[in-house]
């Protein structure tokens, strides 16, 4: 079992014929993911991958179901991609691009929600359900299938810890990424709703950093909600206030969004927090003892 | 993008908004002039930090010669460590309320927020949370009047200041939408016997959309060479300590400065050069650093868009070319890391697997060269 997408998963890549795009496109198809058709204008007819392009999302619509999308579209035209998927009727789109404009993003919400559409990023890596269907950019081999739902705001923090786990032969039910933007689709508390409904999912980690008040959510959520054990590891420790950390969400602004903030508010949910990437399968091995 | 004050206001004029009539001056000397022609002033310090006038940023002026010798004290000053370049001489405003308007971005409602509160000239953060009021804005709808009305309701704002309100708030809402602004902060906004002026402004731009806004100016905070990295389009922020870190990713990048910070060393900078950098930017991320004068090198990459033989590449390069003569702590796993850590044994280098370990060792070798 896994959350959000599976093996039945029909994906469309827009943006196919571009270099990220046709590279991750093999790299999706390697790992199994049903890549059914990709998009890009004026390059319809065309063949990537062994897979068909299309001029635009509704062309490809008429030629078969679609459930999900994966952009590797520039930042500035990302809102017109994203709302055309959502205009076609396509329920889950996975927003790669860093720097889309924080009013583009709004925009791309607000129009999700009123589609009923799961939005992933901007700026994530994507989502994996472990064996079967990968949407992203993540490496291939560190997601093997196991009892553990990982989700987290920053990418390569994340293979961090999941190789971790990799290492001591703990797999993962899903993995997903929230992206390191300030508006975001996915939230901490909507993957934790879906890992506690799903019964593969034994436990959780949560890879949270500086910066808003998601994590500080999450614990509220977690600790009125949710019966499965739920560790976390949280980045910015050492960073200074009021300076982006690389994610334009990761920033300490007016004392809101501290670190300390965030351990606080988890650990009073009973949420252990890890001091170190390398602790973690120890504590998730505890952890799936008890559960 | 921050602006400065004076910015903001021409903005705000430029939207309609009412400001107060206002000289911006680059010399002391301007300040007789600036005060002959306004009368009784205000003079503020043009510098992109809070809390000017604690600091003795803004001062009140009554004649010409008092302006004069005001503004001369406000452009010796240092605030935060900003030198005051330019200074704003005001009229002074006859202020019967201070209220408090801003618009931000609410990250967990993922739409614009209006903020008010007739508590306003204090910071913000000193407001109580019962005497601020909150609205969301669905982004789709823009601010309606019914929305302004509801704001006034939950304010308990009845009368002239209702009309001021609906007239005044869909402006700033306006001027947010379209100049793509992160926050647009009227603190205090003054109720004066001609109505509602915005007497300060600040007002921040999404760097992200700028290139749709070439007539805005651009406004560098940075140190020189967190501008460098941003030309580069490095993610880069100067911090105190003596090893220099590189890796890929945010937020790994903050994890290994965490973990520095762990096992007693004391990072130099943030620098994440993620995002799958070519050999090029690679070694100008290298270069930068080692510009920087640390005592050790610690570069961690975790290799999934990012290819280890290219920062290899990167580094063997650097350091035929410019010398790296200081101790370094490489750690190299991912995409083709076997061709990658082939080209750093080729000059001696031997990279480790674990992130841990390179840390620590990096840590050592921090205490043993200082």
């Amino acid at each position: 079992m896994s959350i959000f997408i599976d093996k039945q998963t029909r994906v469309l890549v827009q943006g196919i014929t571009g270099k990220q795009g046709s590279f991750h496109t093999g790299q999706m198809i390697a790992y199994g993911t049903k890549i059914v058709g990709g998009i890009s204008p004026g390059k319809g007819g065309q063949t990537v991958e062994g897979v068909p392009v299309f001029d635009t999302v509704f062309e490809a619509l008429e030629k078969q179901p679609v459930d999900a999308s994966i952009l590797f579209i520039p930042a500035p035209y990302a809102k017109d991609a994203a709302l055309e998927a959502l205009d076609a009727g396509v329920k889950i789109i996975v927003l790669i691009p860093e720097h889309i404009p924080l009013h583009d993003a709004m925009e791309i919400m607000a129009y999700a929600r009123q589609k009923e559409a799961v939005i992933v990023g901007p700026n994530t890596f994507g989502l994996v359900s472990s064996g079967s269907c990968k949407i992203g950019i993540m490496p291939n081999r560190y997601f093997i299938p196991g009892p553990v739902g990982v989700v987290s705001r920053s990418g390569t923090l994340c293979y961090e810890i999941v190789g971790h786990l990799t290492d001591s032969d703990i797999g993962t039910t899903t993995v997903v990424g929230l992206g390191g933007d300030r508006v975001v689709g996915l939230n901490f508390i909507d993957v934790l709703e879906k890992f506690e409904e799903d019964p593969a999912t034994k436990m959780i980690i949560l890879v949270g950093e500086i910066g808003g008040s998601s994590e500080e959510e999450a614990a509220q959520y977690i600790a009125n909600s949710m019966t499965k054990p739920v560790i976390a590891y949280l980045a910015g420790r050492s960073a200074p206030p009021g300076k982006r950390m690389g994610h334009a969400g990761a920033i300490i602004e007016r004392g809101r969004g501290t670190f300390e903030s965030k351990v606080k508010a988890l650990s009073e949910a009973g949420v252990k927090v890890a001091e170190l990437p390398m602790e973690i399968p120890l504590l998730v091995k505890a952890a799936l003892a008890k559960a | 993008m921050k602006l400065y004050e004076y910015l903001g206001k021409e903005l705000f004029y430029r939207y309609d908004i009412p400001v107060p009539h206002r000289k911006l001056i680059e010399s002391a000397e301007e300040a007789t002039e600036a005060a002959a022609e306004l009368g009784n002033v205000v003079i503020k310090s043009q510098v992109l930090t809070g809390k000017r006038g604690k600091a003795g940023g803004i001062a009140f002026a009554a004649d010409p010669g008092e302006a004069r010798k005001e503004a001369e004290r406000i452009f010796k000053m240092e605030l935060n460590g900003l030198k005051v370049e330019k200074v704003l001489v005001e009229e002074k405003l006859q202020i019967d309320q201070e209220l408090y308007l801003a618009l931000t971005v609410d990250g967990a409602a993922r739409c614009p927020v209006v903020l008010v509160s007739l508590d306003g000239g204090m910071d913000v953060e000193d407001v109580a949370e019962e005497r601020m009021v909150r609205w969301p804005v669905n982004i789709t709808l823009g601010l309606q009047d019914y929305m302004v009305r509801e704001i006034c309701r939950l304010l308990g704002v009845t009368g002239d200041l209702k009309k001021e309100f609906i007239e005044f708030l869909p402006k700033l809402y306006r001027l947010f939408r379209e100049l793509d602004a992160e926050l647009a902060e009227i603190n205090p906004l003054a109720l004066t016997p001609a109505g509602l002026v915005a007497a300060d402004a600040k007002v921040t731009i999404d760097d992200d959309a700028l290139y749709r806004h070439p007539q805005l100016p651009r406004i560098k905070e940075k140190t020189a060479l967190e501008l460098k990295a941003e030309e580069l389009d490095l993610a880069y922020v100067e911090l105190d300590g003596n090893i220099a870190v590189m890796a890929n990713g945010a937020g790994i990048t903050m994890a290994t400065l965490d973990m520095v910070q762990h096992y007693g060393g004391a990072p130099a900078n943030f620098l994440d050069f993620g995002g799958g950098a070519d050999v090029e930017r690679t070694s100008k991320a290298i270069e930068l650093l080692l510009g920087t004068s640390p005592k050790v090198l610690l570069i961690n990459i975790f290799g999934g868009i990012t290819r280890c033989d290219v920062v290899a590449e990167a580094f063997v390069r650097v350091r035929e070319s410019k010398g790296i003569d200081l101790p370094v702590s490489f750690r190299l796993v991912g995409t083709n890391e076997a061709e990658g850590r082939a080209l750093l044994g080729k000059v001696g280098i031997k990279a480790v697997t674990s992130m841990d370990d390179a840390v620590r060792h990096a840590v050592e070798l921090s205490v043993v060269s200082k």
